[in-house]
Formats: C-alpha cells, structure tokens, sequence
C-alpha cells in the first residue's frame, strides 16, 4: 500500500472540493500517521463477530428492573428482546379476593412515584360502576385533583431527573431530587405516608387537608419552581446533553399511537391526547391549563414535554387551591362511605356498618366499566368486572408504561448500546406498573 | 357517540355481531370469532370509526360458564375521540381456546396478547412471538385462571424438559429476523 512518506506533514488544502482523497475524506482533515493508518486500514476489512449481551435486570443504569438482551455487532444494536415482568406480583390475582378498600394499597404499588393518581383511578372505576360519580363531594373531587397533579410533579421529575443522573448528570438529579422531597413532604402531611398514601377511599378520600395545607404547598411549590428552573439552566442548553437527546430514540406519530403510547411520550410525538382535555373527569374543566406537545417524538421531545408538564401541573394546583370549596370530603351513602368513628365506638348501627364494610366490603352491582384517567405516563385504565359482591370478579389495570415499553425494541434496534440508557430512560418504565 | 359505534356495526356487519350492548355509559360489541379480524379492521380504516388506538386487551374468565372466556377489547379513536369495547367468546377446550392475533392490525397486540396468553392460556394464532411475558418460561399453568389457586406457589426451579429462558432467548435472538408488524 502506498503510504505517504513519514516525513510528509498533514496537508491543508486550499480548496476543499477539488481534494477528496481516495478513502473518500475530505482534505483538511488530519489523515493519521502511517504506522497508525496501518492500522486503521487493516480494522476495517476485519471479520467482525455479532455478540450477545444481557442489559439488566439488575444493571445500575437501568432505573427500572428490567432485562434486554442485545444481540450487537460493534457497538450497534443489531437486535434486542425486552424482557419485563421481573417485578410481576399478582395485582389481578390478590385483587380477587380483597374488599375494593383493601385493594388501594395495592394500586399505590403500581406507579409508585406517583402513586396518588392510582389511587383517584381506581376510585374512579369503582364510583363509575356504583353510578356515584355525580355524587362525590365537590371538596373531594378537588383534593383529588390537587394531590393527583402534585403527583404528577413527582413523576415526572423521577423522570427527568434519574434519566439525567444516567447521562452523567449527577447535580440536576440531586436538585430533582430536592424538589421532589418537598412534593412528597406535602403528600406525607395530607395522607401521613411518604409514598404509598392509601388516602383515596370509594366515594371520596380518606379526610380532610391539613390545615395548613395551603399556606405550605404555596411556599413548596415556589421551591419546586426554583429547582426546576435551576435544572434546566444546567441541561437545555447543554452540548453533551442535547447530542445524547436529540434525534434518538425518535418514534413517529402513528406507531406510536399503533404502540398504544399515551401520555408524556405520545404528545412528543404531536399528538395532542390527554384525558384530562379530551375527556374532562373529575373538576378538569374548572381549570386554565395547556397540554405541551413537541413533534419530534425523541428523548428531547419527551424531556421537553415532561418538564413543561410540571409548569401546568403546579398551575392547575395553584387554581385549585383558590377555588376550593369548603364542605365535606367523602359521599353521605352508609352503603359506601365507612361510618365515622365517633358512631362506630357509640352507635349499634355505625358498629354494624363498619363491621359490614370491613368484613364483606361495599357492595358492588353487576356489571362492568372501564374508567380511564391521565396516569403519570398516559393513560390509566381501570377495567373491572364486578359480579354482586364485596370483591371485585376482575380488576384489570390498563398499565401506560407497559405499551410504551413495548416500542423499547424498536426504538433501539440500529442505535448504539449507549443510547440504550438515555432511550429507556426517556419511556419511563415503571416496573410496579409495568409488571403489576 | 358510541352508540353511534353500534348502529354503525349493526349496519355494516350485522352478521358478525352476536349482541350488543351498554353498561355505566360504556358501549360493548360481542362478535364472533370467525368475524373478529374483519369487524376490527373495519372499525380501524373506516372513516366513520378510526379506532387506531388498541388501547388494552385482556381476558376475563367466567369458570363454569360456557363459552368459559372472553377476550375483550378495547378500542379508542385519537381523532375521533370515541371508544368501543369488542368482546369474542370462546371455551376452553385445547381446539376452542384460540382467538386469532390482531398484532397485524397494531403493535400494542404484540405484548398484551402475549400476557393473556401467559395469563389466562387464551392462544392467538398467528401471533408472530407467542411467549410468556410476566412469568417465567418455566411457569406451569395459567395464574389468573379462576382454577389457578390464589395461594398457588412454583418455585423456580428448572425442570428438565422445559426451555429455559436462557436458552430460548439465545436461540430467538441468534436466528433473528424482522418481527416487526408492517
């Protein structure tokens, strides 16, 4: 092979069109010493191998317990198969005989970082098969709406913030982090859990807000603002991060809505679907709030709807605090409500009730309902089956995160294994969700 | 809206319909079987339906009943905003307990039919990846079949003429082609 003598320096051309050498680079660009383009040429007729690599379920980039196996050539993504159900524990199974009370711990497991939503979802399917949605105590139905969106806040800034934490970006997830303590701080004193509030019951919630409930969700929210500004000061404009987010992992409209995508991932997609828009439940209607799209249905597009979405969520919190009325928080039905404690310990018939409502659960009619509300990551849908009884005969839960998990295949096929991380991380698997 | 949804079958494919129906504002469409792919792929291209949005697929057993399962459907239109929830009927015996795939139709079918077959063992023929999903490869039965007890435990344990996930995986991954729906 002809070599350039040793002693030849890198050549600047003057004109770069007329100079494009015989390996097709453009002059100008620094071509490599000889020893070295040895080398570099010989790699390139190298037989290469394609290999088989397991990601998970157990790996410390992987924020969700979830396994891919990859079939690689290089460092491209020639094939993959997406394995979940590592956190499969049998929420249809153990809903089948628990009373539709007790099965509000289990939902909270669900998406646990936002598990609030899960909870006014399946109170939902419940009341729409009771026929009670009519009848819920409007105080009710807006404290549902303020802690369903300060969940959302949390969700989506678990979200952004873990998918940073994997790029490297350690200071944006510990201010994610911060922000996301002072949404569960509030959660923790309206439900008195951290996490698994268990505070929606049928026909309401479990009590009141604190007292001061509103002068300190004002002061957190503040905080919250501060952070997330702080965090997109640190990422939108940043090189490394924009060259890992944008035009990877890029999905267009239709098959993602053929995926069943909803959500956060599908309105990156320009598709503007939300339930709580298109099919107003609950007091949506009562509130001035955008629904952020972006077009290009990649990383970018999802962290740039998600971190839009915490804005109108804390606006949609802000209004309902100012219009909230006073009144009382569950439905006045015996048959639905548990009695409160003062006749339960005094009262033969608030004794029998509670009894009742414990031991056999509120009884539910025949019938059938699936009720869909705007989960953290799309679509929640609740489908239960109900045959007479105090337990539900089936209790579907329609998970978002496992229909956008299902596009991860397609999404990372010709993409390199890096781009695995930040693509994945973007979907927001949640694997209580996803697995249930 | 959607009762609009069942004038419009009864209209279109009266012959397919085995009843139809409403409950809590929610419309249902039983259909036959022999007849599914076609009144799904009707309500998914025609201009008056445009339900381009599988949005959950599931079974619901009724042990004890004949035709024993139901595999439901549920349908959502993006631009037109309406939604519709088909119903196929089917036993349980090795020949009936079948429905064919609608993984041709959108992608969402690809997993959630495999969940209700790793679920429930409802078969989906034609399905181009029928394996389980939640459970493991090892799992023996169906769990949220009403006859699977609720107790019921099966370490992990592998047994030996079974395929092991490993192997399966390695084996699926090595002879891989395009599985993608079009």
């Amino acid at each position: 092979m002809s070599a350039p003598t040793p002693t030849s320096p890198p050549r600047i051309a003057s004109n770069a069109a007329e100079t494009i050498d015989a390996r097709g680079r453009q002059a100008g660009e620094l071509s490599l010493p000889p020893s070295l383009q040895q080398f570099a040429d010989d790699a390139e007729r190298l037989p290469t191998d394609e290999l088989i690599v397991n990601m998970g379920p157990s790996h410390p980039a992987m924020h969700g317990t979830v396994r891919i196996v990859l079939r690689i050539d290089g460092e491209s993504i020639k094939d993959a198969d997406v394995q979940v159900g590592y956190l499969h524990r049998g929420f249809e199974k153990e809903s089948e005989s628990a009373t539709y009370t007790q099965i509000f711990p289990y939902v909270d497991r669900l998406n646990y970082v936002s598990p609030m939503l899960n909870n006014v979802g399946f109170a939902m399917a419940v009341e729409k098969l009771l026929g009670i949605t009519a009848q819920i105590p409007e105080r009710a139905e807006y404290i549902r709406v303020i802690v369903g969106e300060l969940a959302r806040v949390a969700d989506h800034l678990t979200c952004i913030t873990a998918s940073l934490a994997e790029l490297g970006g350690l200071t944006a997830f510990f201010w994610g982090n911060r922000a996301r303590e002072h949404i569960w701080d509030l959660l923790e004193d309206v439900s008195g859990a951290r996490m698994t509030h268990s505070y929606c019951r049928i026909g309401g919630v479990a009590w009141d807000l604190t007292r001061d409930f509103d002068a300190k969700c004002k002061v957190k929210l503040a905080k919250v603002r501060g952070l997330v500004v702080d965090i997109r000061k640190l990422v939108d404009r940043n090189r490394i991060f924009l060259d890992r987010m944008e035009g990877v992992g890029a999905i267009s409209a239709d098959d993602a809505i053929s995926y069943g995508f909803t959500g956060p991932c599908l309105r990156a997609c320009g598709v503007a679907y939300d339930v709580r828009k298109d099919h107003p439940y609950s007091v949506y209607e009562h509130f001035d709030f955008d629904i952020p799209i972006a077009d290009a249905g990649d990383n970018l597009a999802r962290y740039l709807v998600r971190i839009e979405e915490i804005e109108q969520s804390m606006r949609i919190v802000e209004q309902a605090l100012v219009q909230i009325p006073p009144g009382a928080v569950i439905v006045d039905d015996p048959l639905v409500a548990l009695p409160a404690k003062r006749e339960v310990y005094n009262s033969i018939e608030g004794m029998i009730a509670h009894f009742k409502h414990i031991m056999d659960g509120l009884r539910v009619p025949v019938g059938e309902a699936y009720s869909y509300t705007e989960g953290g990551n799309g679509e929640l849908g609740f489908y239960i089956v109900a045959d007479g009884s105090g337990r539900p005969y089936k209790n579907r839960c329609r998970p978002p995160c496992f229909y956008i998990t299902a596009a991860l295949r397609q999404l990372i096929v010709g993409a390199n294994i890096a781009d695995v991380v930040p693509i994945f991380g973007s979907l927001n698997m949640i694997g209580g969700e996803c697995d249930r | 809206m959607a009762a609009r949804l069942l004038e419009f079958l009864t209209r279109e494919r009266p012959a397919a319909l085995v009843e139809t129906g409403a409950h809590v504002g929610d419309e249902i469409a039983v259909v036959h079987r022999e007849h599914l792919v076609e009144v799904l792929t009707l309500l998914r291209d025609h201009a008056e339906t445009k339900m381009n949005m599988l949005s959950d697929l599931t079974v619901v057993d009724y042990l004890g009943q004949q035709p024993r399962f139901e595999v439901v459907y549920q349908l959502y239109s993006i631009p037109r905003k309406h939604r519709l929830r088909i119903k196929v009927r089917i036993g349980d015996d090795d020949g009936e307990c079948w429905v064919p795939t609608a993984t041709g139709l959108w992608h969402s079918a690809n997993w959630s039919e495999r969940e209700a077959w790793d679920l429930y063992g409802v078969r989906f023929e034609g399905h181009p990846d029928l394996r389980r999903i939640l459970m493991y490869e090892e799992f023996v039965g169906h769990p949220l079949r009403k006859d699977y007890p609720q107790n019921g435990r099966q370490p992990l344990i592998r047994r030996p003429d079974a395929p092991a996930t490993d192997d399966q995986t390695t084996r699926l991954l090595a002879d891989s082609h395009d599985r993608r729906v079009s």
